[in-house]
Order: C-alpha cells, then sequence, then structure tokens
C-alpha cells in the first residue's frame, strides 16, 4: 500500500510545530501560559504525522470565511 | 456543613473561600443533629410537639408564637436544625447504587483492596496529578481504572479468586447466587485503603465509600417539611414528613422483632421493607421500585422530586423566579409613541413605584408626591423610616407623613413619564428580546409601542402580552439606557443591518408619498409633516395651473432626511433591467440622495424597512442611535399620514381580472395538462428518457412538477400584466409591505401545485388519491394540482388536496419551534461562560483560549456594513472622495 500524507488532503489544514521564540511571542501576545491554550492528543492523526511530541504547540492555519486564512495554536498533550 | 455543625448561625455574612463536597458521614450526621428522632407521632393531643418527634421543637419551628428550642429563634428567624434516625440495620442510599456497584466489583472480595498492581496504581495516580494542573475533569481515567481494576480475577495481594457480581434493581447484589446483605457490602467498603481510594479518585477525608450505606439517616428540619393547617383545623402532614414517619415504624418494628428473636425470613422482610421506605424518601421514581403513595392516591413527592426537573428547585425556584416591580399586559400599537417609549396604562403606573431618598433638595419635591398619596396619578404608594420601617401611604395618613419626611428617607413614588423600564416579550431568543424603554403614561389596560419595535421582539398585537421590569437603582437606571435603550439596538449583530425600521403601513406610505411627481398642496403638505420637528417647507416644486405652489412627495420626504446625507442605490420596485440607466430609471426605481435630498427614486423596503432599508442603515452608522430613532419616529408619523391621504384599501374586486385574461388563463393551464398527458402517454409507451441517477417514475414526476410548476408562473405573469401598479395588492406586494406577488397570482390566477414532503401528493387509497379518480391516473388534477384561484373557489378533489398540502405546513411548524427551543437551550448552556476579551480572543471562564479572534477576524458585525466588503470601500471613498471599484 502506498503512503499517503494526511497533510495532503483539502479537509486537514496546515499544521506546524513552532519554534521556542515563537511559542513566547504567542504567550506573550494572549497573555497566557501553556496549559490555556486549547489542546490537542498526542494520538491525533496529524499530530503523529508531523511528529509532535508531548509540551510542543503546534500551529494550526485554518481556512476561514471570514478572514481568509486564521491561525490557531493547540497544546499537545498525552 | 460549617453552619450547622455547632447549631449557631452567624449573624454576620462571610465569605466564601472554597466549596467542599462530599458524602455525610455517620459522626457528621450525629454531630450536627440536635436530636434522635425515636417516635412516629407528631403532636400530641393539645396540638403540642412531642419530644423526639418529628416535630420535635429543637428541629425549629414554623408555627407562629412558638420559640426554637435549639437557637430561641421565633418562625422566620429560626432556619431549622437537623435532627437523626438511627437505624437499626444499614441500608443502602439509593443514589450511590451505580459508583457501589463499580467499586464492589474492582475490589478484593476477602481484603478489600484495589485489583490492581502497585506499579499501575502508581500511574494513574501521576495522571490525575496531570490532568489537575490541566484542570480537567478525571472522570474518563476514573472510568479507566474501573475498568482495569474488573478484569483482575485473582487478587494481586491475598491470592483470593473474584466472583462475579450481579446487580439487580433496584438494590441487590448477587455474588454468585448469594445475596449480599448491606451489612456485607458495608464492612466490604469499610476495609478498603484509603490509598487505593485515591486511585479510585475518592478523597478519603470527604467521602469514605461505606458512608454511601446509610446507619444513620439525617433528617431534615421542619422548616424544609412545613405542615399547612386546613380551614377545617385539621393539619395535613409534608410528604417528606409522611416518609419519616414510614421509616420510623418500620425502623422500630425491625427492632422489636429481632430482639424478640424473630425468624431469619422475618427479619429479612422488614430489612427489604426498610430499604423501601429509604429508597423512596430519596427518590420516588426509581424504575423497578413501585411509588410510595399518598392516602388518596397521588405519588409522593419526596427529596428527589423536589430538584428535578423544570419546577423542581433549580429550574424552577433558583434560576427562574417570579419578582416584584414588574407588569404583564396585552400590547397595541401606537405609531404616534417615539420607538424608544412605551405606554403604560394608569392602572399600572399607580402600581409600579421607583424609590427616591430624600436629600434636603428633592424634600419638598418628595413632600408633594407623598401628599397626593396612592390614588393620585403621580403620587406613592410607600415610605422607609430612618431605621428602615416601611410605612403604607393611606388616604388617612398621607398629609402626616408628608409632614414627618426629612433627610434620610426613602418615599416609593410612582412611576411617571420619563422613566427607565425594561420591556420583554417571551421567548427571549436574542438581545433586543427586552430593551429599556421611556414610560409614558396612557389611559386605557393595554402596553402601547411603536409598531417599528415589533421586529425585534417578534410581536404582532393578534393578543400578544408583553412584561415590564421598573428599574430600581440609578446604576441599573443608568447601564440600561446607555447599553439597552431601543435606539442602541436599531442594529442586529445577526446581519449587521436595522431590525428596527418601518413595516407594513410605513412602507406602503412612503411608497405613495414619492412614486413619481405628485402635486401635494401647502395645506396638505403642512399636515404630512405636522408631528415631525420640520417647521419650515423648501421652496415649491411648482405652481400649477390656478397659481397655487405645490410640492412633490420626494421633496416632502427629504424634509425628515439629515442635511449631508448622499446615498444611492436600487429600490425593491427594481425590475432588474438588463442594462441598469441609474438615475435615469424610466421606472423611479433607482434611488439617488444628494445633500439630503431625494432627487430620484420611490422610498420602498429597501430604503427604510427593518432588515433591508439602506438608509435606515447608513443614518446609524453615520449619524449614530439618536439621530436614527429620530429619523424612524418621523418616517412612521410620515408614512401614516401619506397612506391616510392617498388611502389604501383592498378588496374582492381588485382580484379582478378582465375576460381575456383569465380565457388566457385557461388556456395555460389547458396547454400544460395537454402537456403532462403527453408525457404521461411517453412515459407508458417507455419511451421517455430517464434523467441521470434517476428512475422513471422519478423522472415523470420531476418533469411533471416542472412542467405544472411553470404554467403556474405563466398564468401568475398573465393575471399580473392586467393588474397594475394602481392596484392596492401591487403596490404592497412591489414596495415590501406585506405579500408576494406569489400571493397575488393564487388569489387571482391558479393556485398551483399543492405537495407533501416537496412531491405531488400521493397518499390515500389503493393506487390513487381519492374514489374520483381511477386507479393509477398520473394526470394533474389527481395529484393535487389546483386550477382553480381562491377568488374563483375550489372544487371539492381540489379543495381536499389544499387541506392535506395546508396541514403539512401546520405540523412543520409545530414541530419546529419544539425542536429549535430544546436546540436553544442546549447552545445557551454550553456557551453562556464565554465571553469576548479586550485583546478580541474568546475565553472561557479558566482564561482557556476557545477562538483566537472572534469569528477569526476579529470584527463587530453591527459596524460593518451588512458583513460585506462594502465597509472599507465605503470609509476610502469618504475620505478620498473617489469611488473604490
Amino acid at each position: 500500500m502506498s503512503k499517503f500524507s494526511l497533510l495532503d488532503h483539502e479537509f486537514i489544514p496546515h499544521h506546524e510545530i513552532i519554534d521556542e521564540d515563537e511559542i513566547k511571542s504567542v504567550l506573550k501576545e494572549y497573555n497566557i501560559g501553556r496549559e490555556q491554550l486549547p489542546k490537542i492528543k498526542i494520538e491525533d492523526p496529524v499530530i503523529k504525522e508531523i511528529g509532535a511530541e508531548v509540551g510542543d504547540i503546534v500551529k494550526i492555519t485554518r481556512k476561514s470565511q471570514t478572514a481568509g486564512e486564521a491561525p490557531y495554536y493547540r497544546y499537545v498533550i498525552e | 456543613m460549617v453552619i450547622s455543625m455547632d447549631n449557631t448561625i452567624p449573624s454576620i455574612p462571610q465569605r466564601i473561600g472554597a466549596i467542599r463536597f462530599g458524602l455525610l458521614s455517620p459522626r457528621e450526621i450525629r454531630k450536627m443533629s440536635v436530636t434522635s428522632i425515636i417516635t412516629a407521632d407528631t403532636y400530641d393531643d393539645d396540638g403540642y410537639p412531642i419530644d423526639m418527634g418529628l416535630m420535635d421543637l429543637r428541629l425549629g419551628v414554623i408555627d407562629p408564637g412558638l420559640k426554637c428550642k435549639t437557637c430561641g429563634g421565633r418562625a422566620g428567624e429560626c432556619p431549622g436544625h437537623f435532627g437523626h434516625i438511627e437505624l437499626v440495620a444499614p441500608v443502602l442510599h439509593v443514589g450511590f447504587n451505580k459508583i457501589i456497584r463499580k467499586i464492589l466489583r474492582s475490589t478484593c472480595r476477602n481484603c478489600s483492596h484495589l485489583l490492581l498492581e502497585d506499579k499501575q496504581k502508581k500511574a494513574y495516580l501521576n495522571q490525575f496529578a496531570k490532568l489537575d494542573v490541566m484542570s480537567h475533569l478525571p472522570d474518563d481515567l476514573i472510568n479507566n481504572v474501573f475498568k482495569e481494576a474488573r478484569k483482575t480475577k485473582i487478587c494481586p495481594y491475598c491470592g483470593e479468586e473474584q466472583l462475579e457480581i450481579k446487580f439487580e434493581k433496584p438494590s441487590d447484589y448477587i455474588e454468585n447466587d448469594y445475596k449480599l446483605t448491606p451489612t456485607e457490602i458495608r464492612d466490604r467498603l469499610e476495609h478498603i485503603p484509603d490509598d487505593d481510594l485515591k486511585v479510585m479518585g475518592m478523597d478519603p477525608v470527604s467521602a469514605r465509600p461505606e458512608w454511601m450505606v446509610l446507619t444513620v439517616l439525617a433528617v431534615p428540619p421542619v422548616t424544609v417539611r412545613p405542615s399547612i393547617t386546613l380551614e377545617s383545623g385539621q393539619r395535613s402532614e409534608d410528604d417528606l414528613t409522611h416518609k419519616l414517619v414510614d421509616i420510623i415504624r418500620i425502623n422500630q418494628r425491625f427492632q422489636e422483632n429481632r430482639d424478640a428473636g424473630a425468624p431469619q425470613l422475618i427479619i429479612e422482610d422488614l430489612w427489604e421493607l426498610l430499604q423501601y421506605h429509604l429508597t423512596t424518601f430519596f427518590d420516588n421514581e426509581v424504575s423497578g421500585v413501585p411509588p410510595a403513595r399518598h392516602r388518596s392516591g397521588r405519588p409522593l413527592k419526596t427529596l428527589t422530586q423536589r430538584l428535578k426537573g423544570k419546577e423542581g428547585r433549580f429550574r424552577g425556584s433558583l434560576s427562574g423566579k417570579r419578582v416584584n416591580f414588574s407588569a404583564r399586559t396585552v400590547i397595541s400599537p401606537d405609531p404616534n409613541l417615539s420607538i424608544n417609549e412605551v405606554g403604560v396604562p394608569y392602572a399600572i403606573a399607580k402600581q409600579m413605584t421607583i424609590p427616591v431618598r430624600i436629600i434636603s433638595r428633592n424634600l419638598e419635591m418628595m413632600r408633594a408626591y407623598v401628599a397626593r398619596g396612592g390614588e393620585t396619578h403621580p403620587g406613592a404608594n410607600y415610605v422607609f423610616r430612618e431605621d428602615g420601617r416601611r410605612l403604607k401611604i393611606t388616604e388617612a395618613n398621607k398629609e402626616e407623613l408628608a409632614e414627618k419626611l426629612e433627610p434620610g428617607w426613602t418615599v416609593e413614588r410612582q412611576m411617571q413619564d420619563g422613566d427607565i423600564v425594561l420591556f420583554n416579550r417571551q421567548p427571549s431568543l436574542h438581545k433586543m428580546s427586552i430593551m429599556a424603554h421611556k414610560v409614558k403614561v396612557l389611559p386605557n389596560k393595554t402596553f402601547k409601542l411603536n409598531p417599528s419595535v415589533c421586529p425585534p421582539y417578534n410581536a404582532d398585537f393578534d393578543g400578544d402580552e408583553m412584561n415590564m421590569h421598573v428599574l430600581q437603582t440609578e446604576e441599573s437606571r443608568a447601564e440600561a439606557s446607555i447599553l439597552m435603550q431601543v435606539q442602541e439596538n436599531i442594529l442586529s449583530p445577526r446581519f449587521g443591518g436595522p431590525i428596527i425600521g418601518g413595516i407594513h403601513d410605513h412602507i406602503s406610505g412612503m411608497f405613495l408619498l414619492t412614486r413619481n411627481e405628485k402635486m401635494i398642496s401647502k395645506n396638505d403638505a403642512l399636515e404630512l409633516l405636522r408631528k415631525s420637528e420640520v417647521r419650515e417647507l423648501p421652496e415649491p416644486a411648482g405652481h400649477n395651473d390656478t397659481g397655487d405652489p405645490f410640492w412633490t412627495g420626494k421633496q416632502i420626504f427629504s424634509q425628515i432626511l439629515p442635511n449631508d446625507l448622499n446615498l444611492e442605490f436600487k429600490a425593491n420596485v427594481c425590475f432588474k433591467c438588463d442594462v441598469c440607466k441609474g438615475r435615469d430609471c424610466e421606472y423611479d426605481s433607482y434611488v439617488v440622495v444628494e445633500n439630503g435630498e431625494l432627487v430620484a427614486g420611490t422610498i420602498d423596503e429597501k430604503a427604510i424597512g427593518a432588515f433591508k432599508g439602506k438608509i435606515l442603515d447608513s443614518i446609524v452608522k453615520r449619524y449614530g442611535a439618536t439621530e436614527a430613532a429620530r429619523f424612524v419616529d418621523d418616517v412612521t408619523r410620515l408614512a401614516i399620514r401619506g397612506v391616510m391621504r392617498t388611502g389604501l384599501s383592498f378588496g374582492i374586486s381588485d382580484e379582478d381580472i378582465p375576460r381575456e385574461a383569465r380565457l388566457n388563463i385557461d388556456e395555460e393551464l389547458e396547454r400544460a395538462e395537454n402537456e403532462v398527458a403527453e408525457l404521461i402517454q411517453a412515459y407508458e409507451a417507455k419511451e421517455l428518457e430517464p434523467l441521470p441517477g434517476r428512475t422513471l417514475a422519478e423522472t415523470i414526476e420531476l418533469k411533471i412538477m416542472q412542467s405544472l410548476g411553470k404554467a403556474r408562473d405563466h398564468t401568475g405573469t398573465i393575471a399580473g400584466n392586467h393588474l397594475g401598479l394602481e392596484n392596492s395588492a401591487v403596490i404592497m406586494a412591489k414596495s415590501g409591505a406585506r405579500g408576494s406577488m406569489l400571493n397575488l397570482t393564487q388569489m387571482a390566477a391558479c393556485v398551483g401545485q399543492q405537495a407533501v414532503r416537496g412531491e405531488r401528493i400521493r397518499r390515500g387509497y389503493e393506487g390513487r388519491t381519492l374514489p374520483h379518480f381511477d386507479r393509477g391516473d398520473l394526470g394533474a388534477d389527481a395529484h393535487g394540482f389546483v386550477k382553480s384561484s381562491y377568488k374563483s373557489g375550489l372544487n371539492p378533489t381540489e379543495y381536499f388536496f389544499h387541506a392535506v398540502g395546508g396541514r403539512e405546513g401546520l405540523v412543520d411548524t409545530a414541530v419546529r419551534t419544539s425542536q429549535s427551543g430544546y436546540l436553544q437551550r442546549r447552545l445557551v448552556n454550553a456557551l453562556q461562560d464565554l465571553e469576548v476579551q479586550y485583546d478580541r480572543s474568546v475565553r472561557e471562564t479558566r482564561g482557556v483560549i476557545v477562538q483566537f479572534k472572534y469569528g477569526e477576524d476579529g470584527i463587530d458585525s453591527t459596524k460593518s456594513d451588512y458583513n460585506s466588503k462594502d465597509t472599507v470601500h465605503n470609509i476610502v471613498s469618504s475620505v478620498t472622495g473617489k469611488e473604490v471599484k
């Protein structure tokens, strides 16, 4: 069976692991700790695919009817 | 439980630091109890409560005149105190059966250890700690613990083999055909180590599992179960008291039998009976248990029934209360009121009061109110002395009280013109269902409101009632007038346009006034503008044959527009020509406003209507709420006078169409019938080509529907050609005031196909809809096509089909309202704590972000033009003066 990437599917928005600097700026922008971000489970297929680990923060860029594109951040948990 | 521990009630309000939920332990129950209850009797022959009975004076008092033996308070002061009943044998508490079952199945039957390896237990404890950090609920994890432990068949601690425990409703636990007694169950629970309880998600300090098996019962205070004295002087006890009497009786009988050494069988029966009474005491609607009944046969309302459901303590008494300072009556329209006013009948105004604190500067004024008393309108009903004591103002004491008034007192004066109140119509589905209005006290007995505010309340005047709430504090009045007044709610956040605007007659009135060039004499012009603020007429548009000046309707309308308004748009009457001629439109359907002057076009729904009104929309957004409210007021007054000047009536003769049109319609219908006949013929000869993805039967249905639909539309056009804009029904339909051209078609030309679930009517007898037709007839009239118009009248079969189609509509609305109501309730419960923060993120109460930017673009829809991109274009063009493409 041929392997394919989940991220290539049109219904899956773009996911990416962000680095410490960006994490800092996001947390600072909203004045929150990691725990106050929405969560995503480590066993989520997309998280497995991009190889994120517990404690990482994932940036999800969704298509939006109102804003064109909207960034969301999620904290990876067990 | 801090309060009842030492049976004293602190008189000073205290701040709540934390709330801990747990189970009452037998020790706690005995400690908070003021007395043990041992007799099932309530009162002695003199009607005095018996000591250590269910009405013991130490449990609190409900009869006036008696004093509580515990706290010394009188009826009303004493909050009541708990007692207790020592149960002869332990009994299971119904509410905990589910958890008891889980615990029994996952602990060892011999040593009571949780059936997991130490390593697993540690791992689970770690996970609990992690969830706690994220303040997530541990429920799922706890279920996993139970699920895992249940799988273990041999105890890892004592090596005991575990047996299957079956649970039988209502409260039997059967282990290999042996029924566990509550005593045995309690023993097992008692021996579970504290550390194991933590793994099961329980806190051993506040909730030991053996406390779920009762050995002592807390008896609620008498204030919780007051008895009532009937008119005959007989006492009638509360349902809970009845139940407690049962419990004490059986408890005593159990004791006697056991002491006398009765056979095991009898003991077991009594034990079960005690279990039954305790079960029904907590919950009288447990499945598998016959509900305990009153002598009259009515099921008793016990503890659970008091709390549960719509009329229960939570939804009925705490979330929904009846309030003071409110009024309710029928509503009726009054176009002479402003949109932010509400007409209040005198009878209501005399009852509704507003507290005014007396200071030196309003003393004389308040004296006048009090001196008028409660009977003459702007009077006062009560005064509060400085010590807080309330005095009623009567005809007898009003002068005396007025004299006594001094600073520091408070007067409850009657409501009067200009006071601010909240006005509401249920169901309150959006924020515009409750708005603040200014009071206008009027005669008669109904609330009056400007018909323009009907859309936000979804009100009409077929008998609707509305509620009014009088605000009692300065803060609430300030808040209401800044946030809740009608003019602040003209723009609906649902679609970013005005939800308040002209309706019905306002639209037809404006249409009649502004369409084409009308010659309006000076008298008429002044009469039209009489109720507005306009005091001067512009230069007349011209002079008529006799040399008298005249004005046009457009000029009159322009008087109520702001002076520097500029706007261009297509009116509702627009014929949607292929090439729009813009301001040169020959149908007067292109509206142009230049510097507050209506240059061209007709004012209709697109200009001033609720939901659509463009002029209204740009006035609110450019000039603000107050100016918009003034505009709506002027529009309603001008339009009503406008429609009265011409007159607008509708009768059966307005549906008359010429004979030749009637013939044309008949011809068209005959043509359609022939077309259908041809289709059927082709179908029966199997010559019909099925549409892609459809069967042949579906195809012919579709094609017949199509050609009949087209036929109906054609008849409509034929009729429409003979009904011009001089017809009042057409005026109303085209201007958007009420009704549609389809309604008119159905009245004048042809009602058309009746449908059930979007298909032609097929149900009825075997192979046919009615006995009037042949079996298998596919023709138009056999499946609900109504050729007649409402005016000509329907024939019997048509009438029947029409009723079939009409019924579906009724059923649909009935089902839809109940379903959408429940959906709304669920949505509100799920979303009520979400809040848009100042940084535009949406967060819940813990501060966890739900949406990073409200609506993903952070836009307040009331500040954008119908949620379109026009906002930016408008800003750019207003600054640069250039059109943006």
